[in-house]
């Protein structure tokens, strides 16, 4: 069956052991999850964690069912038309022109957010797929190390 | 009210009525241990092994339908339990399992007798937790018995440190339970009912697929209601043995890998399949593509997760089967007509014939179904029946008369050797009237025997039937059929003398060869009503028939097996 990219969104209690239980449901069936954020929802006891996976449209129904069944589970999107955004920051070595990675930076929602004695960090936040893109221009700037936030998604 | 972690523990055990727990002790625990010996509430049975323990909770609740309660110590006691609880998570069997943890101080630092055991019993549990403040008791043990019987069973685990046992706290058990994640759908969407029952009544070749939730459900007597208003007739999966009575013209029999031909070609020929709380195993189904190939699916099931997740659903009904059966049965009076299905139950009848479920007499040894046969004659609904798990499980599920539900105690999902008689020491202690008997091999009775001790301790007189073949029966039918008679480790002839053994334990033994002999034993075990174990030397190579190979389609069945 047909792999395709899935963005999950669920709403679960914030409480501590909730995590474990939910990248459980992945690892047990040997399922793999490209991206996993997770914060609390202000002024609520619940967190919202947005899932990246990629699975069939069986897998992928089934493991939004698991994930209902979960006792601290309230809400699972999957379907859902979603707005995704993802970070990334990218440190560089300052040998580098620093004009020309503004410019780049600007292009993806993103700036110098710090410089140091012999490097600067860029961060961007776009679509994931766009900060894919922004990550192969900036390689000629030759950079140090990058980290990417993982995706955030909101049902529009 | 002020008391401590422990004492909290036995006020909320008794507050949900309970009056029996299987354990074990040990020294995270023993806080607790200490309390259950200064009350008379409840009893506590000390098993000898954690997972009997736990076996035994499960058979306790299997046949009195309450939640069971089991209790052991953290680590290796811990681990131990841990079959058992996979075999309830399995089984959607409610258990409350309560074990004992190191402090929390050393929580983390490889303490003595330490296990992350929330960690392990996370992914067979319904929910698990570990209790960091006696504050919180309170709360969780009410949440826990809670979870275990509503919604689709299960069990629920509960991991206290042993300062939290002893951390003096306030305990009100009155507040009710409020889990805003958790609110399972109990009643079936009347829309999709509807559309379901003109799906009835337009089929011309309808099914009854009977699962294990139907037991769990407390439904059968409305499953019995609607099969005979409806006259429409019914296959049973093994979980479901007992939801018609066994003489029920319209119950065709078991299906699935060791069903019977009739119930298994039912299921080919089906034009509607009305699953109720059943969950299209792979037992059940064989090759998934060809299975029920020619009908639409109903599914009644309390759990959305299993509808759809291996066969599709044309009607999908969420909801409790017996809520779901209220609702249809007004309906389907009015719309069905139990007439229109004749020339349906004259194929089954056909099928019936060609190939019925039976077994060939030859040579001196007693053949294993005929025992099976036999104790169903001679005790029939006076007794439970618990197994453990290979061919005698099998024979067992196809030729036992079962009259009733929670007759019929076995390992389905987990297929848990050793299950068999620690369980059925619960069933005798949930059913104290009936005759408690497990039926078992050579192989699986080895599994716990150590229970022969607290049969004799607590006076509960199960009677355990080897149909003893000198093999690992169900394996060694797989290697003569699949492996080309290699019997790799399967070979069981040197044995212990089980009737010294019995007697060792302070219970009694019988060793048995000829029928005769099978139906003198019996009614001297049920009799002289002490543990008992009766060997029966039984035809070694006997095989579990029909059967379904592995993967192969329903209809495909071995109907015999010959030699090579």
């Amino acid at each position: 069956m047909e792999e395709a990219r899935r963005v999950i969104s669920v709403i679960v209690l914030n409480e501590a052991s909730v995590l474990s239980r939910i990248s459980g449901l992945f690892s047990g069936r040997g399922y793999n999850i490209d991206s996993l954020t997770v914060a609390p929802i202000p002024d609520s006891k619940y967190s919202r964690i947005t899932i990246v996976t990629a699975g069939s449209v069986r897998v992928i129904e089934q493991i939004t069912k698991q994930l209902h069944k979960l006792i601290p589970v309230l809400k699972v999107y999957e379907h859902a038309d979603l707005v995704e955004k993802e970070m990334a920051m990218v440190k560089i070595p300052l040998s580098e022109s620093i004009s020309d990675i503004e410019a780049l930076a600007h292009a993806y929602n993103g700036r110098i957010v710090n410089v140091s004695s012999d490097t600067l960090i860029v961060m961007v936040a776009d679509e994931p797929y766009r900060i894919a893109h922004f990550l192969e221009a900036i390689k000629r700037f030759h950079p140090k190390e990058i980290v990417r936030s993982g995706s955030v998604a909101l049902e529009r | 009210m002020q008391i401590s972690g422990a004492q909290m523990v036995i006020e909320a055990l008794i507050a949900e009525e309970v009056e029996v727990i299987f354990g074990y002790p040990g020294g995270a625990i023993m806080n607790v241990y200490d309390e259950i010996y200064k009350q008379n509430g409840f009893q506590h049975i000390l098993a000898r092994h954690e997972q009997a323990a736990v076996h035994a909770a499960e058979g306790y609740a299997k046949a009195s339908g309450k939640v069971g309660v089991a209790m052991i110590t953290s680590g290796p006691g811990f681990t131990n339990a841990i079959t058992g609880i996979a075999d309830a998570y399995m089984d959607s069997v409610p258990l409350v399992v309560i074990s004992g943890q190191v402090p929390m101080s050393l929580i983390g630092t490889d303490a003595f007798q330490e296990i992350d055991a929330v960690g392990i019993s996370r992914p067979c549990t319904k929910h698990n937790y570990l209790v960091t403040d006696a504050s919180d008791l309170a709360r969780i043990l009410k949440e826990a018995f809670y979870l275990a019987q509503s919604g689709r069973p299960g069990p629920v685990h509960v991991d206290i440190p042993k300062d939290v046992t002893a951390q003096i706290a306030n305990f009100d058990y009155s507040k009710d339970v409020e889990l805003e994640t958790y609110k399972p759908t109990v009643k079936g969407n009347v829309r999709q009912i509807k559309k379901a029952i003109e799906a009835i009544a337009a089929a011309k070749r309808p099914l009854l697929y009977l699962g294990g939730g139907i037991i769990n459900a407390n439904a059968a007597d409305l499953v019995r209601e609607f099969s005979k208003m409806t006259q429409i007739p019914a296959v049973e999966t093994f979980m479901a043995r007992g939801t018609l009575h066994h003489a029920d013209p319209l119950l065709i029999s078991m299906l699935g890998m060791h069903g019977s031909y009739a119930a298994n070609m039912a299921m080919s020929e089906t034009d509607l399949v009305i699953g109720l709380g059943a969950r299209f195993d792979d037992r059940v189904t064989g090759k998934l593509s060809e299975f029920a190939k020619h009908a639409q699916i109903i599914h009644v099931d309390i759990d959305p997760a299993s509808i759809s997740k291996l066969v599709n659903a044309h009607f999908p009904i969420v909801g409790d089967v017996k809520n779901v059966l209220e609702t249809m049965i007004p309906l389907a009076k009015e719309q069905v007509d139990p007439t229109r299905y004749d020339g349906w139950h004259k194929t089954i009848a056909n099928f019936n014939k060609l190939h019925p479920l039976g077994y060939t007499e030859e040579g001196d040894r007693i053949k294993p179904q005929w025992v099976v046969e036999r104790i169903g004659q001679l005790l029939g609904d006076d007794a439970n029946i618990s197994t453990d798990v290979g061919q005698h499980q099998m024979w067992t599920a196809q030729f036992y008369p079962f009259s009733r539900p929670r007759q019929w105690i076995s390992s389905g999902g987990l297929g848990t050797m050793g299950f068999g008689f620690p369980a059925a020491l619960g069933v005798k202690r949930a059913d104290p009237k009936r005759v408690s008997i497990n039926i078992t091999g050579d192989g699986s009775i080895l599994m716990n025997i150590q229970e022969l001790m607290t049969a004799v301790e607590y006076d509960l007189p199960v009677i355990n039937v080897i149909l003893n073949n000198n093999f690992l029966g169900m394996v060694r039918q797989w290697q003569t059929m699949f492996y080309d008679k290699r019997h790799s480790s399967t070979d069981l002839s040197i044995q212990p003398d089980f009737v010294k053994l019995a007697e060792s334990f302070g219970g009694i033994g019988y060793r048995v060869s000829t029928k005769e002999e099978f139906d003198a034993a019996l009614k001297d075990a049920v009799e002289k009503n002490v543990v008992a174990i009766i060997d029966v030397a039984v035809n070694r190579f006997e095989n579990v028939l029909p059967m379904v190979p592995a993967g192969g389609s329903l209809f495909n069945m071995m109907l015999e097996y010959k030699e090579k």
